[in-house]
């Protein structure tokens, strides 16, 4: 927590870092689980690793109620416009994560069908490894997360030039994470200016 | 519970070698099943007597897919064979049914009117090979988006198809960049 | 039989359109179901699947026998032991090999044991549904319990790829026999909990008791086996239609119910969870020491820590893992259709070699593709909080039905 100076009975901090810290400790996951990695999840929010010591266990499938997707699992042609409604459904600021191989690369499953990795055409904030990881690794993502939205950034948020953003084929430039931006309580970002203005 | 007899295989032979006679192309006996061989258009009626006849009763229906046999070793009758697997409670063996269809004209009547089963697995084999059912009440595609071109498991469409897969909207945050801040 | 020709649905300005899925919390997975109601009413409906196709038929032309073995952990993600092991008895069948004797009793016992995993989770995500969170949490207290012993014998808590063509990847752990023995008690435990809580729960069978009936003709004709089958009545298990493994040696009833319902169809699981760990407490018992591998190295491959240790192992092991058509796994020009009884029906290869080392043809004959369809029918006219009950019942997998 961005906290300044504390002593017995008070602290200041600035009210941007204080929306983070709570946004940060109250996640609230989309679960977009398709395949195996989904039982993963599952497992991860059940008794036994509980997801509720991270303050996100409110698993909310209306993406309008959210602010973390998880897309777990392999996703095909026919489900890429699906995740990416509900990306676009959700209110900002907001974070993914790509569970397994599957979602970050297409993993074992190199066919017609199957998207080669979410992050061509959705950013992501966090990959998890393995096919399907561990509850553990899922927590460890979560952490991740947690720790971005802390410092107030957010894949969704950063700044792609225009010539990257518009041609599919340059779409890599997401993976290389270069300059982050503040956003939420910022008043320098430019989308608020002119909206404020 | 249904068991396996294998003693009835004969008189199942018999029976279907009467049946269909020279429409038989051929029969091999399988581990524990036979597999007859028709043309496309003969295939509808072999298992409506499968089903019907007293005696065989084969009204379980288990399976109904497809192969392309394009690249295969051994020359068959025609590029495509559609097989169905049925079981029959009563006699409590499988028989599979292996139809040959033409490449030019991959068209073969329908058994959703028989099996229910048939519905889906023949849709699929629409989707997935490119073979017409004719007389199925609602043959679309099932696994793929219905604006796919192509048929995937055809043995001359890549594995990796054609570029379908890069084929989406990028989404981005913002294009304007950032002042000030970090 | 129904007739989907005779479809009449009268519409007027009260009929509204409706769409569950594909990601919607009951939909287990990715399945969608679109929806004419009135009311609270259902009159028409249309199931979409395929979006988790992932082509693992096509893959697994361009795959060998023992890789596709991985990528069959991936279709039924609720027990992908069971898919192995059909994998391997379907290859090994095309191969003409059988296996030694605990290799068979190792596979029997693990079959048994994700039979296990797979209804724990489908009763527990079944009474979530409807309403009881309380269950899941039990069942997957089991589920983990399982996933422990997996994680020991297979290495990974999932997707084990445990069974090779003509053996297994590694003998079992030494601590084996008593994980396993601790499991089956706390298990029998959850069931009489399960049972307690459920089978005079008058919420619980107003809401099942009745609801999504399937007829044992309808049944047939749609091809429906498994649980779902047995709960109408027809007395099909491949366990018993043409044992494999040690099966002919364990004694065992299959439960069968009559009504059809949903109530019976999760009575029957829990029935066959009870018969699963009386078979792995038989099996238990029949596990002697001995080898676990074919012993022609031609086409099985070599234990590996001889791989490591000895100069012919090494050479085999080579000659079959190497690409190309001059190494790996050569079967006879055939085709065959082999079937297991995976705990949602008939796992079916109808496997087509044409002599090289990667199949010609992977045909996979998932229990959830061919039980699914007749949802349509049974939704026609029930009512709308009644979808969930009966796709609970169901358990389709996404990563099956959709392949």
């Amino acid at each position: 927590m961005g906290v300044t100076g504390t002593t017995n009975d008070w602290a200041t901090t600035t009210l941007e870092t204080a929306v983070n810290w709570a946004r940060a400790n109250s996640l609230w996951p989309m679960p977009f689980g398709t395949a195996c990695c989904g039982i993963e999840m599952m497992a991860a929010f059940m008794a036994k690793y509980d997801t509720a010591r991270f303050g996100s266990e409110v698993m909310k499938f209306s993406p309008r109620q959210s602010d973390l997707l998880i897309v777990s699992g392999r996703i095909s042609l026919k489900m890429m416009p699906v995740l990416q409604r509900i990306w676009e459904q959700m209110p900002e600021p907001k974070w993914c994560i790509s569970m397994g191989a599957c979602a970050s690369s297409g993993g074992v499953f190199d066919t017609y069908t199957l998207i080669q990795g979410v992050d061509q055409f959705i950013p992501v904030d966090a990959y998890m490894p393995g096919c399907p990881p561990r509850p553990e690794a899922f927590l460890d993502a979560l952490m991740m997360v947690q720790e971005k939205a802390k410092k107030g950034q957010a894949k969704s948020q950063e700044y792609v030039s225009a010539d990257a953003s518009s041609d599919p084929a340059k779409s890599v430039a997401y993976r290389t994470p270069d300059t982050h931006y503040r956003h939420g309580m910022d008043r320098s970002t430019p989308s608020r200016e002119k909206s404020g203005g | 519970m249904i068991t396996y007899k294998p003693e009835n295989h004969l008189s199942l032979l018999a029976k279907v070698e009467a049946f269909a006679g020279d429409r038989l192309l051929g029969r091999e006996e399988k581990s524990h099943y036979h597999q007859f061989k028709v043309r496309g258009q003969d295939a509808k009626s072999l298992i409506q007597f499968l089903r019907d006849e007293p005696g065989l009763g084969f009204e379980m229906f288990i399976d109904l897919t497809a192969v392309d046999y394009l690249r295969y070793p051994i020359a068959q009758p025609e590029r495509f064979a559609v097989i169905t697997t049925l079981l029959s409670p009563t006699l409590g063996i499988r028989v599979q049914v292996k139809a040959f269809v033409a490449e030019g004209d991959p068209r073969l009547p329908s058994l959703s009117d028989l099996y229910l089963g048939a519905n889906w697995t023949e849709r699929e084999v629409w989707d997935l090979y490119g073979i017409e059912f004719m007389g199925h009440p609602d043959l679309k595609r099932i696994l793929m988006p219905d604006d796919y071109e192509g048929h995937p498991l055809r043995k001359d469409y890549p594995l990796r198809g054609r570029g379908e897969r890069g084929n989406f909207p990028v989404y981005h945050a913002t294009t304007q960049k950032p002042q000030g801040g970090v | 039989m129904y007739s989907y020709e005779k479809e009449i649905v009268e519409r007027d300005e009260n009929t509204v359109h409706m769409n569950v899925g594909p990601s919607h919390p009951a939909m287990h997975g990715t399945l969608r179901v679109k929806m004419e109601v009135k009311g609270e009413r259902i009159m028409n409906t249309e199931q979409e699947i395929g979006f988790l196709h992932t082509g693992f038929e096509k893959l697994g032309e361009h795959r060998s026998y023992n890789q596709f073995i991985t990528l069959t952990d991936r279709l039924n993600y609720f027990s992908p032991l069971s898919n192995n092991i059909g994998f391997a008895l379907a290859s090994e069948e095309l191969l003409g090999i059988t296996v030694p004797r605990r290799c068979q009793v190792i596979r029997t016992i693990l079959a048994e044991m994700s039979r296990l995993a797979d209804h724990s989770l489908c009763v527990g995500a079944m009474t979530m549904d409807l309403g009881a969170f309380t269950s899941i949490l039990w069942t997957f207290v089991e589920r983990e319990k399982l996933y422990d012993v997996f994680e020991a014998v297979t290495g990974t808590r999932l997707t084990s790829s445990y069974t090779r063509v003509g053996g297994l990847a590694f003998d079992l752990p030494a601590d084996f026999e008593k994980r396993v023995t601790a499991i089956l008690d706390s298990m029998e435990k959850t069931l009489d909990n399960l049972r307690g809580s459920f089978y005079k729960n008058r919420i619980f069978l107003d809401r099942t008791e009745g609801i999504g009936v399937i007829t044992k003709e309808d049944a047939m004709s749609y091809g429906i086996t498994g649980p779902m089958a047995r709960a109408s009545g027809v007395p099909y298990d491949i366990r018993t239609f043409r044992p494999y493994m040690i099966y002919n040696e364990l004694k065992f009833e299959v439960p069968l119910y009559k009504e059809g319902d949903t109530l019976a169809r999760y009575k029957i699981r829990i029935d066959e969870m009870a018969e699963s760990i009386s078979l792995v407490r038989q099996a238990m018992k029949l596990l002697e020491p001995g080898p676990i591998n074919f012993e022609d190295q031609k086409r099985t491959l070599p234990d590996k820590t001889s791989t490591y240790g000895d100069m012919e192992s090494l050479i085999h092991h080579f000659k079959l893992v190497m690409p190309g058509n001059d190494h790996g796994i050569h079967p006879p020009v055939s085709d065959i259709y082999s079937a297991t009884e995976a705990p949602n029906g008939e796992l079916g290869w109808h496997l087509v070699s044409d002599g090289t080392s990667n199949p010609y043809r992977v045909r996979i004959r998932p229990p959830s593709f061919i039980n699914y369809p007749v949802l349509k029918q049974l939704l026609k006219g029930s009512m709308l909080a009644d979808l969930v009950a009966i796709l609970g019942s169901f358990n389709i997998i996404a990563g099956e039905l959709d392949r």
